[in-house]
């Protein structure tokens, strides 16, 4: 037995052993998660060659600094660095739900995988709440001389940059009056929406004060649909890896890799969990810090 | 404990449970720190900004440090959680090899993008009156030679 392990072990290329020691599944897990580094990558360089075709970009922490339950209140990155930490973390959670496996140690492996897939899910919560925000949350922008309140899509985004206030006072008269009444609400909640409707673009004009609105430009197109698109992406590979370790908890739980004898299974679904960490880490990068 | 099912690897990885604790830890103390420190960048870079005379290098410096921080991230990710740091020589090299396309892929890419924008800025002056921040138009006056060197 024993020198029939060391031919084989000298004889690694003549097939029956892995030469990289590593199980088939496994190895094309790591192969997968290469092209798919790729795909990623050829989507962040795309955004980066559109930024540096632009001489203007938004300024994410223009864009990003919104907090659920916080109002208005301005807090750049505070948001996504919540996101960045329950990702860290669950990144954690499956490192040591691998090493249980590891051990055979079968209530080691379900107590860490659930609790990957509570950050996961978490994770997931917090951008279902930041697209929402970004979507529905409608700020002052100048768009063909006069004023519309619009949130971010895919079409149109209000983070370009900052319009002189003089021009702003013009754009005023050509702005329609439920838009007007709906900017004199957004600062002054003395009046109610629907006495404001009633007033005269005159009247409304008079109870704006303009250095206070803060409206922009159009933002490049391309933001809102990179965003999404990226973000989205990614989102998806979070929604599939919560799914995979679903499936995993299932197995666990009945037993399945017990009577296999081993947890293999559990690594390859850690190794696809880390990637998706290690794709935010530059998604996190790209949009939100530079 | 041993895996028999999996004849065709050889040899397997085992860690006291004391010292994967130990490095587990280590290595989330790491990220979590340099993603604090990343945050701290991030918002002096938003401080920078809203001042009164902002200095375009020190931000693009701030940018460049933390672009290094974000790959010392995805290097312990990567080594440490993945266990890649783990495998044998030759495995590594079939999955770093491969990624070293990203130096190409990502410097011919940038730069094409930078060099729409000099083209359209020289050719297409109604893109570069309607688009071009107001901050960077009054430092252009001062020294329009370097334009091309700016991004």
């Amino acid at each position: 037995m024993a020198t029939t392990a060391t031919a084989h072990q000298t004889k690694w290329w003549s097939g029956g052993k892995s030469p990289f020691n590593l199980e088939y599944g496994k190895l094309m897990m790591w192969y997968f998660l290469m092209s798919d580094a790729f795909t990623f990558g050829a989507f962040l360089i795309s955004y980066g060659t559109i930024r540096f075709s632009q001489n203007f970009w938004p300024d994410p922490n223009v864009v990003f600094n919104a907090f659920p339950g916080a109002g208005h209140a301005n807090l750049p990155l505070a948001f996504v660095s919540v996101m960045t930490f329950i990702l860290i973390i669950s990144s954690v959670t499956m490192v040591l739900a691998v090493h249980a496996g590891h051990n055979g140690d079968k209530k080691g492996v379900t107590k860490w995988i659930a609790w990957t897939i509570v950050g996961g899910l978490a994770f997931l919560g917090c951008q279902a709440w930041e697209w929402h925000h970004l979507i529905t949350g409608e700020h002052a922008a100048l768009i063909d001389g006069q004023i519309q309140l619009v949130g971010q899509t895919t079409r149109v985004n209000p983070w370009g940059q900052l319009v002189d206030p003089a021009l702003v006072s013009e754009a005023l008269h050509k702005t329609s009056a439920s838009t007007l009444a709906q900017l004199v609400h957004e600062h002054n909640h003395a009046h109610g929406l629907k006495e404001l409707m009633g007033k005269s673009k005159d009247e409304l004009i008079g109870l704006i004060n303009v250095a206070e609105l803060h409206v922009r430009e159009k933002g490049p197109v391309a933001f809102g649909g990179y965003f999404f698109g990226i973000t989205g992406f990614h989102g998806f590979h979070v929604f599939s890896g919560v799914i995979i370790n679903l499936v995993m908890l299932i197995m666990t739980q009945k037993g399945v890799f017990e009577r296999k004898g081993h947890y293999l299974m559990i690594e390859k679904a850690g190794l696809y969990w880390h990637f998706v960490d290690l794709v935010w880490v530059f998604v996190f990068l790209c949009f939100y810090l530079i | 404990m041993q895996h028999p099912a999996f004849e065709e690897v050889s040899f397997h990885h085992h860690t006291e449970d004391a010292e994967f604790r130990k490095r587990v830890r280590k290595t989330t103390i790491l990220l979590s720190v340099i993603t604090v420190i990343e945050l701290g960048i991030g918002l002096s870079i938003y401080t920078i900004h809203k001042g009164e005379n902002p200095s375009h290098l020190l931000v693009l410096m701030f940018k460049g440090v933390v672009c290094i921080l974000t790959l010392a991230k995805a290097y312990y990710i990567v080594s440490v959680f993945m266990h890649l740091g783990d495998e044998i020589r030759n495995m590594i090299m079939t999955i770093v090899v491969p990624l070293l396309l990203f130096i190409w892929f990502i410097t011919a890419f940038i730069l094409d993008g930078n060099s729409y924008k000099n083209l359209r800025n020289t050719y297409d002056k109604h893109f570069q009156e309607s688009t071009m921040p107001k901050d960077h138009k009054a430092h252009e006056e001062k020294t329009p030679e370097k334009e091309s060197e700016k991004q």
